[in-house]
């Protein structure tokens, strides 16, 4: 694929991510089949099966929520994508990295959808371990349940459960697109 | 009342609703993409057993696994138990968890935090 515009490189971003020890990798149509799917490779990985309970769990854990992310929210790539134009497309990773388990995702969304995303997250990685847990019992209890069946409690709980600030970056792709490139640790 | 059975999936947990135990049981991993449609039958049911509930109902929830949109409908079943136990029903919430999975005793925690129901945190052994 050479997917390059606006001085982003597809798939540069994509082999760069991949540096590490490989668990999944996924570039293509995000779909529950595909979601069961790399959900089964990861509990089969001998890498994690070392791992001890709280660890394991985590890592799949948040896998759930950001390929669940991914499936309810991408938006259409780019026509003419090399990598293919299904209209949910998402890349995904889960990556043995240094001391860190990453979870990677790369999908594109429309412009107009920047500010919303970059907001949320800066005001998630702003907020102390304390604060996070609050907020997430807050809007677990008042607050109603989207068509969507997000409740908007995903983002909150990748951050609750990995301690960690979420690595984000939007780079512009086109007139209409923004590629979001998501990496999420674990320690 | 009708006894509902469902056998557990890769995505959803194995849930039996008995009415003539008073029983709710929830095990296993729920986390499908959309979580409303697995649970809204469940929620129904509860709501019809509140109509003629027995004296004791007891909720076993024993979770592996379950995600955000899960955590919603699971709350909502809690919501129509609490209101079995604002009339004066005994209810009990038995939360289990296994040991070194702090993450799924923080969640018994964040529902104690919200509902207002009788909840034992049952540690299990690996």
């Amino acid at each position: 694929m050479t997917d390059t515009k606006m001085g982003f490189n597809l798939e540069e971003w994509y082999a760069h991510k991949l540096q590490g020890e490989v668990i999944l990798k996924y570039a293509g149509s995000i779909s529950p089949e595909m979601i069961t799917h790399a959900l089964e490779t990861i509990e089969d990985s001998p890498l994690l099966k070392k791992e001890r309970l709280q660890t394991r769990k985590k890592v799949y854990n948040v896998f759930v929520e950001c390929m669940q992310n991914l499936y309810h929210h991408v938006d259409a790539p780019p026509a003419g994508l090399s990598v293919g134009g299904s209209p949910n497309f998402g890349i995904a990773a889960l990556v043995h990295d240094g001391s860190f388990y990453r979870v990677t995702t790369g999908n594109f969304i429309l412009r107009d959808k920047v500010n919303f995303i970059k907001d949320r997250i800066e005001q998630l990685n702003s907020l102390s371990d304390e604060e996070v847990k609050m907020l997430y019992r807050d809007i677990l209890g008042n607050e109603a349940i989207s068509e969507k069946g997000g409740g908007g409690l995903g983002m909150l709980d990748i951050v609750r459960k990995t301690g960690n600030k979420l690595e984000y970056f939007l780079y512009p792709y086109d007139g209409e697109h923004v590629f979001f490139s998501l990496d999420v640790y674990i320690s | 009342m009708e006894t509902i059975i469902r056998e557990d999936t890769p995505k959803t947990p194995y849930v039996k609703l008995d009415g003539e135990k008073g029983l709710v049981e929830i095990k296993g991993r729920s986390i499908p993409e959309n979580s409303v449609e697995f649970y809204k039958p469940l929620i129904d049911w509860i709501d019809e057993y509140g109509g003629e509930p027995q004296d004791n109902t007891i909720i076993n929830i024993q979770l592996e696994y379950f995600n955000t949109s899960s955590s919603k409908c699971i709350l909502d079943i809690f919501k129509k138990l609490e209101l079995l136990f604002k009339k004066g029903f005994k209810v009990q919430v038995n939360w289990y968890y296994e040991e070194d999975d702090e993450d799924m005793f923080e969640a018994g925690e964040d529902y104690q935090s919200i509902i207002n129901l009788p909840f034992k945190m049952i540690e299990m052994e690996e």
